[in-house]
């Protein structure tokens, strides 16, 4: 039986209880906060790679030629360097090994690729540029990394990249690399 | 009139016993005792899988192991000691000694305090048990990517990265649940007059790390769940071909890795001054310039994240930043090395085993400091990355750092908890067979990353053997010394010279006003701080 006098010694108890589920259900929301944040790191790194080229990433989608202002007082030479990763049973390579272009010039080198299994294949090929601060300035108006690449048992392929370098490329940069690895497609339905 | 209703109380409560008293305690001493015993247990369970790497690389070639089950022994001693030995052993302090300190009855939330422990040693089965499974031929063996996770690797690995993947996720829960437990005690239980400025280093130390906690801890659970759905359900966060990207998981990792550094030593730097006053009996030196340099850290450690990859590639601002802010963590942390030994400067010293691993741990963490220096420097990072200089470095600061303050703490608070004195003459041997042995074992491999010896290889060029075989040994010696320390706190437990409430001549703070041991319930009468 719940006496008088029991309740008045209870009571600061009862308050401090109070006190605890409030906090509790504030760091709750904090926890709930960071879990989301977790998730939402996935498209805000993605934004940030493609705003300022971190870690090589270019946009994967065809470049309109704006104002294309060769400048003819500079040179930048491109390299290219290709893998195949696992579980892709091709042989792939660039044409020739490197291009030196004036900034706002358009130019097409070619990669071979070729399928040495007995069956079709479909691969991706993903492209990444170093130094990263090149990344944004490398366009691309036509590119065989746009969409998936089928190839039957045994058949060599050639593929155009079509594409330049923005003017606006900072000047300290004269030389960048770009590379493709190709990957087993993962949505062979596109 | 309540200080009677309390004790009238304490007479009738009836606890169960035997293991039913353990397993669904809420006493918070009865708590922290477990969370030190687990500790404890696998402290000794990821030391025996390091001595198993430690005599592989004792000559060159491959003898004892195969690669396969070296990478495992690698990634699994790294989990178990970061999240079953060392952050237990700080969570179970906590549970002991917050409540003594800040003079409060018991935990805010007794009940999710026992089901915090108990998370635990599921956590450390789930994370063991592959090894057994590939015994019965079932799977490959436990985790192998090493204790980062880092995809492709761990997304092509076999079922013991799923088995880790779970451990994390409960091991991640416990803290998170322990962390709001201490943050809930130290806001609403303190004693009355007790500010949070005049709370003890210890729980400013805790508070921040509990924070940093529940901060960082879902950010891994996040990405290790973003890792399962890429293993099992088709997605592609970390996977290039599918439009996502493998470096990013070193983002999300290291968002949550470089805290957890100061997460596993904030509670030491914590009780560290309160020892070093102790045993200098003199009074702690800047406690407010502690407090301010806790906050400061533990804000920097949020925003340092990618000095742990520079080598995986960033725009050169990026590196920049990263670099400074990295050495900008230096600066609270010179405030608080000048603050540890202006306590104890001109102090009446007297070297007692606590106070012995606490000189030597300041001694040994400043080196761990300064060679983290170095590494932070972008350009010699090129070079020391993913070398033995790392290694060194991180054993510098987390076993000195991490492990040697916790045992500092284990020798000063458990006359306090057992109520015996331990035995102090096994207490110094434990202390220099541990700090030689220690230096023996690190300082070779600091030279050996500096020659360009890599981590986590199995095998090594010959002209490394030398420098292996002294670390190795040492590693040896080291790992059996604490045979001492086991024993030193069993004899203590079972009996001894009976301990005083002080313990210590210096010794000041709430939790030194109670009788050795405390009582089951302590305070009865909550204590008023001036």
């Amino acid at each position: 039986m719940a006496k008088i006098n029991d309740s008045e010694t209870l009571s600061p108890k009862q308050q401090l209880d109070l006190k605890n589920k409030r906090l509790v259900r504030k760091l709750l929301w904090m926890l709930l906060g960071s879990l989301l944040f977790a998730f939402a790191l996935v498209p805000i790194y993605d934004v940030l790679c493609e705003m300022t080229g971190l870690n090589g990433k270019t946009k994967n989608s065809a470049s309109v030629l704006a104002e294309a202002k060769v400048d003819n007082s500079r040179w930048v030479t491109v390299q290219f360097t290709t893998s195949v990763m696992p579980g892709l049973g091709w042989n792939f390579y660039p044409k020739q090994s490197s291009i030196k272009m004036h900034p706002g010039q358009i130019e097409t080198v070619t990669f071979i690729a070729k399928n040495t299994t007995n069956q079709v294949v479909v691969g991706r090929a993903i492209p990444s540029i170093t130094p990263g601060i090149a990344a944004a300035n490398l366009k691309k108006i036509e590119c065989f990394c746009f969409v998936n690449q089928a190839l039957k048992p045994g058949e060599e392929k050639e593929m155009p990249l079509r594409f330049f370098v923005s003017p606006k490329l900072p000047v300290d940069v004269s030389d960048m690399t770009l590379s493709y690895a190709f990957f087993p497609s993962v949505d062979e339905g596109k | 009139m309540s200080t009677t209703t309390v004790a009238h109380h304490d007479d009738h409560a009836e606890h169960p016993t035997g293991i039913m008293r353990w397993l669904t305690t809420t006493n918070h001493k009865d708590i922290g005792t477990m969370y030190l015993t687990f500790s404890l247990i696998m402290f000794f369970v990821g030391g025996a899988m390091i001595l198993g790497i430690r005599a592989e690389l004792f000559q060159p070639g491959l003898q004892l192991v195969n690669p396969e089950f070296y990478n495992q022994l690698i990634g699994v001693h790294a989990l178990i000691m970061i999240f079953a030995a060392l952050m237990p052993a700080a969570t179970g302090f906590a549970n002991w000694m917050i409540p003594l300190q800040i003079g409060a009855p018991d935990m805010a939330l007794p009940r999710l305090n026992n089901w915090g422990f108990w998370l635990l040693p599921p956590s450390a089965i789930l994370l063991t048990l592959p090894f057994t499974l590939a015994l019965f031929g079932i799977g490959d063996g436990a985790l192998a990517t090493g204790w980062t996770f880092y995809p492709p690797l761990s997304v092509q690995g076999g079922i013991g990265v799923d088995f880790a993947i779970f451990a994390v996720h409960l091991l991640g829960v416990s803290s998170v649940l322990g962390s709001i437990n201490i943050i809930v005690t130290l806001f609403n239980m303190r004693a009355p007059g007790m500010t949070l400025m005049k709370m003890p280093l210890f729980a400013w130390g805790w508070l921040i790390t509990a924070f940093l906690l529940v901060a960082t801890i879902p950010v891994l659970a996040g990405a290790v769940t973003m890792l399962l759905t890429d293993r099992h359900f088709g997605t592609h966060f970390f996977d290039a071909a599918g439009g996502g990207d493998p470096v990013m998981f070193q983002h999300l990792f290291w968002f949550f890795g470089h805290p957890e550094v100061y997460i596993l030593l904030l509670p030491v730097w914590g009780f560290i001054p309160q020892i070093l006053e102790t045993f200098s009996r003199k009074p702690m030196y800047g406690y407010k310039a502690q407090v301010y340099s806790f906050i400061a850290i533990g804000v920097l450690a949020m925003v340092v994240w990618a000095h742990h990859f520079f080598t995986s590639g960033m725009p050169v601002p990026a590196l920049l930043y990263f670099m400074y802010s990295t050495m900008a963590i230096s600066l609270p942390l010179a405030v608080m090395f000048f603050c540890w030994i202006k306590t104890m400067w001109k102090g009446s010293m007297s070297f007692e085993t606590p106070m012995l691993f606490t000189v030597g741990w300041i001694i040994l963490f400043g080196i761990g400091g300064l060679t983290g220096l170095v590494l932070a420097d972008v350009a010699a990072d090129a070079q020391y990355h993913n070398s033995y200089f790392v290694v060194a470095h991180f054993h510098y600061t987390l076993f000195a750092g991490g492990i040697m303050g916790i045992m500092a703490g284990v020798y000063y608070w458990l006359p306090k908890m057992t109520g015996h004195m331990y035995n102090e003459k096994l207490g110094k041997v434990h202390f220099w067979l541990t700090a030689i042995s220690f230096n023996f074992t690190f300082i070779p491999q600091f030279f050996l990353g500096l020659a360009g010896m890599p981590r986590r290889i199995p095998d090594y060029a010959l002209q490394f053997a030398e420098f292996n075989m002294i670390s190795s040994i040492a590693a040896f010696v080291m790992g059996l010394s604490q045979l001492i320390f086991v024993y030193n706190i069993v004899t203590c437990v079972k009996g001894g010279k009976k301990a005083t409430d002080q313990v210590w001549e210096g010794a000041k703070g709430l939790e030194w006003t109670l009788p050795s041991p405390p009582p089951y319930h302590s305070f009865t009468e909550q204590p008023t701080v001036k």
